[in-house]
């Protein structure tokens, strides 16, 4: 039998698994026993195998009308028990993870995701929790979500807080449709947005799912973005500027307050981008920078579990004047009881719903679990170490990477590969030898406007120990690219696939499987 | 603190090689004006074991000693323990988005293994890899209508889950596309000539529940044909989706779009969230689909491996041009999912839906004993609404007694008279017999005696 994998035995040697640079002693990366393992619906599917214990019906179901119903869905496996735990498991292994190695994707904030939080949140009485619980049987879910909010509101200097919104990207548009809401109430929603260039993605997509028009600024040769660029771009079609202190670059937009000012004076509004917050942890509040509304995201500063993808959480803290558009529900205390606020009626100015229940719960127990483990001083001790770390690599990689910016960096530093380029090396190749050293590559060609940019965000839950192995990773494979740059474009060689081609997946989509799947 | 690995030597050293002389130097690019000059006002810190105290402390105040009979968008059922067993795998559960495939060949394929599963329990033809919510999602299809019949007019059923009405409305609010809402009739159902009057060629999607908000099975059929005949896409969106093991998937009905979430597979209450939302369409439509997709393809060895792709529509690359600006989604959520639905797999599913459908029958029976009748005529699934007189007042009796009861219909529409009396009741595989005669009971005695 052919294996639907397509995995031959004689592989690693066509790899060239054998590469003349070795990689132990970095990040200590070498093979344990992977498995082929075939797609859940190519394993055994005949037969009547099931994985759960059910008891049998006690009454007779078939009672709905025939053209509704359906049969078995042939399609799907049958499976026991233990072939989907070794399914699982051994796909597990094809992964990386923080608990893997070190993880330094910059602008995703990967610290330590605590075990205890884990616990806390299978906790019964909040896991089992109904959202539309009766009021009196769901106070502790209330209490921890109102506690949450004040200290949400406290950290980034705000005056309220709204939990709902299920990830940054939704925490943009909750800001964004506030800030619209704010200007309708005042007569005019404008019709302009200004961004930066160093911005995320999200920020101008969500500019355009609102409707308004993006107009982008570019920063200086600094990386900041100055007042006199603002100044020229403002006028009283700018519903608000939209700036992630600090930014992409890992730069502290210093000139933030002066901006700021500029942008009220025409009657805009300031969102800022609290992706990068963990910088600031402690040490400064958005809220006293200027900022009118922010976003956390609470799967990166508040060390919520990024689960392959999400979920997420991204409450959006705000400053007085755009309280009264908060999206619902709400969480109030009145006297000893909490409360749901959940009617227009007593939110008239209210931007109304974005999720069909409050948030994602199970991320405030987590995030919460965080803030009071830490107190104050931790807090404070998270953002200095987060920002030690990272200018710590800074100083020990900066003669080997070329360092677009010379400014301070805080929590995160963007090297590139331009010092490569003789080698013909390119900030790909880097990052996929640098699997093979056994760690994961920082994120790359991002921010857009650093060409072959390699963005390292460490976080404060690495060791000084562990920073140095990677200090080697990175060194030996700027080393390598000029011995042996082939070998460079070789990588990776040790994970369960080489590269990968992209643009086949693109040109002739396979999204599903169907029965008798082939990629060709 | 344990998760701040630093010494103070290390520290020391550190700060040496960077070339400032304390922590406080590497923040002299923040103005001085601008930090913070006092200790933040927050709780002072917990070791471990007082942590698990006060958390404790805190779900101790939420009443969870049996199944709640609720329903209404998220339902309590079963998580075979195996699901989170595989969750909490660290390579799993500390990964993030698979950027860099080559070692998220893990996340990938389960991905890949959820699309699947969406389709095939849809009836439709392709999934992405997972929304924020099925309420979201929702909206999201109504923006993907927009943008593919360049029409501004949505048609949304009175009897879809009125949060994901107001969700939708919010979403809608600020691209200014206009929502009309038809009636339901005595069966509960989206009523169909009211459907036929407002389904027009302006419109550019008609959306409904399957089952809708009451469990009623509506007539997805119906309104795919309708919305087909004048050039619209159909949205069923589910909410109960257990319902899809034994009820036609919305594709196989003639459904465009399926939105809704998948919470019932492996996914705890959690208060409402997360949960992860699911998203699935026609090929056709596949370049104007939100979020991420996850698609097969070869490593330069010729193995067979997964990518995301179709990244264009999105918004890292495409910035103000992308189809949505969602970036996180649900990702272990769906996992969830994923690993129940292997564990079922295709017996298991559909015993679990007949089982969930009989505990449905059961809860009618002992209800209607109980001197109680159902107040829509439709066909329905697990969950119902009971006409009780006040329901606000049952509910409100009842939690007195540390039961969830159900929810008042009338909360959700304050304007409609009818709905005073109604309470929407959902019952399990969590919910034996004897815990629904129980139910019964109680409800009886509190509408007896007030």
């Amino acid at each position: 039998m052919t294996n639907p994998t397509g995995f031959r035995p004689n592989m690693e040697q066509a790899a060239g698994a054998a590469a003349p640079s070795a990689e132990v002693g970095a990040g200590g990366a070498t093979r344990g026993l992977v498995y082929e393992e075939p797609l859940l619906f190519e394993r055994g599917s005949q037969g009547s195998r099931t994985g759960v214990s059910l008891p049998p019906p006690e009454a007779d179901p078939g009672e709905l009308p025939a053209e509704l119903v359906r049969g078995e869905i042939k399609e799907l496996p049958a499976l026991g028990e233990l072939e989907v735990v070794r399914h699982f498991t051994r796909l597990s292994a094809w992964n990386y993870g923080i608990d893997t190695g070190f993880y330094p994707l910059g602008s995703c904030t990967m610290k330590y995701n605590p075990k205890s939080s884990e616990a806390l949140a299978r906790l019964p009485g909040f896991a089992q929790a109904h959202p539309l619980l009766p009021e009196a049987l769901a106070q502790g879910s209330l209490e921890l979500m109102y506690e949450l909010e004040r200290a949400l509101s406290e950290i980034s200097g705000f005056a309220a807080t709204t939990l709902v919104p299920a990830a940054g990207a939704q925490g943009e548009l909750t800001g964004v449709m506030m800030i619209r809401a704010f200007h309708v109430a005042h007569g005019n929603p404008r019709r302009k947005v200004l961004v930066p260039d160093t911005s995320h993605g999200t920020n101008p997509a969500t500019c355009a799912q609102n409707g308004y028009q993006v107009v982008q600024l570019p920063s200086g040769a600094d990386g900041r973005l100055h007042p006199e660029t603002v100044r020229d771009a403002m006028d009283e079609d700018v519903a608000a500027i939209m700036i992630t202190n600090p930014n992409t670059l890992g730069i502290f937009e210093s000139h933030i307050a002066e901006i700021a000012a500029l942008v009220h004076a025409k009657g805009g509004l300031v969102y800022g981008d609290g992706a990068n917050l963990n910088a600031l942890l402690g040490v400064a509040r958005p809220g006293d920078m200027g900022f009118d509304v922010m976003q956390f995201n609470l799967h990166k500063t508040f060390a919520t579990p990024h689960g392959g993808g999400g979920p997420g959480s991204g409450p959006v803290a705000v400053g007085e004047k755009l309280v009264p558009f908060l999206p619902l529900p709400l969480v109030v205390r009145e006297e000893e009881r909490y409360r749901l606020v959940e009617e227009e009626r007593e939110r008239p100015q209210t931007i109304g719903r974005l999720r069909e229940f409050h948030g994602n719960f199970g991320m405030f127990v987590r995030a919460l679990a965080l803030i009071r483990e830490y107190g104050p001083a931790g807090l404070r001790a998270t953002g200095q170490l987060a920002v030690l770390n990272a200018n710590y690599l800074r100083a020990r990689l900066k003669d080997v990477y070329h360092l677009p910016y010379a400014t301070d960096s805080l929590h995160e530093v963007v090297f590139t590969d331009k010092g490569l380029k003789p080698t013909g090396a390119t900030t790909m190749d880097v990052a996929k030898r640098l699997i093979d050293h056994g760690f994961h590559p920082p994120t790359v060609y991002f921010p857009l406007v650093v060409q072959g940019a390699l963005m390292i965000e460490p976080t404060e839950t690495e060791s000084k120990e562990t920073l140095d192995q990677f200090v080697l990773g990175m060194r030996a494979v700027a080393e390598q690219a000029k011995s042996d740059p082939e070998g460079l474009k070789a990588a990776p060689v040790k994970p369960v696939r080489a590269r990968l081609d992209e643009t086949r997946a693109a040109r002739r989509p396979i999204l599903r499987w169907r029965p008798g799947m082939k990629v060709e | 603190m344990r998760y701040h690995p630093h010494t103070p030597e290390e520290i020391r050293e550190m700060l040496a090689a960077v070339g400032v002389d304390s922590l406080d130097d590497l923040f002299r690019s923040v103005p001085e004006p601008l930090r913070l000059a006092r200790p933040l006002a927050v709780r002072p810190p917990l070791d471990e074991i007082a942590l698990f105290s006060e958390m404790r402390r805190l779900s101790a105040r939420n009443e969870v000693a049996h199944p709640p009979f609720i329903g209404a968008g998220a339902y309590p059922h079963h998580v075979p323990p195996v699901v989170d067993q595989l969750l909490l795998r660290g390579e799993f559960f500390t990964a993030y988005t698979p950027y860099q495939p080559e070692v998220s060949q893990g996340t990938l394929q389960a991905l890949f293994e959820w699309q699947t599963l969406v389709c095939l329990l849809t009836g439709l033809e392709v999934a992405n890899a997972s929304m924020y919510d099925g309420a979201s999602a929702t909206a999201e299809a109504a923006l993907m209508a927009v943008r593919l019949t360049g029409r501004r007019k949505v048609v949304v059923s009175a009897a879809l889950h009125p949060h994901y009405r107001r969700v939708l409305g919010t979403y809608l609010a600020s691209t200014h596309d206009e929502v009309v809402t038809v009636p339901w009739n005595a069966e509960g159902r989206t009523d169909q000539p009211a459907l036929e009057r407002a389904v027009d060629g302006a419109t550019a999607a008609v959306v409904l529940g399957y089952p809708n908000f009451f469990g009623v099975v509506d007539r997805v059929d119906e309104a795919a044909r309708l919305a087909r005949e004048k050039g619209a896409l159909s949205v069923a969106v589910t909410t109960e989706a257990v319902a899809l093991g034994l009820l036609r998937g919305p594709g196989e009905l003639g459904a465009d779009v399926a939105t809704g979430t998948f919470q019932s597979f492996g996914n705890p209450l959690n208060f409402g969230g997360p949960a992860p939302g699911f998203f699935a369409a026609r090929e056709a439509h596949v370049r104007q689909m939100p979020g991420r997709l996850c698609g097969a393809t070869l490593d330069k060895l010729g193995r067979r491996g997964f990518v995301l792709t179709l990244s264009t529509r999105e918004q890292h690359i495409r910035r103000e041009k992308a189809t949505s600006n969602i970036c996180t989604n649900a990702g272990l959520c769906a996992l969830a999912a994923t690993i129940h639905l292997a564990l079922l797999g295709r017996r298991g599913l559909h015993d679990l839906a007949r089982l969930n459908h009989a505990r449905g029958r059961t809860l009618r029976e002992a209800m209607r004993r109980a001197g109680f009748k159902l107040l829509f005529g439709g066909p329905t699934f697990n969950e119902m609404a009971f006409d009780v007189g006040d329901a606000e007042a049952v509910v409100a009796r009842l939690a007195a007694r540390g039961l969830a009861a159900g929810v008042a219909l009338g909360r959700f529409y304050p304007d409609d008279p009818r709905m005073k009396a109604g309470l929407l009741c959902a019952a399990t595989e969590l919910h034996t017999p004897e815990l629904i005669a129980m139910l019964a009971e109680a409800v009886r005695e509190a509408r007896a005696r007030p």
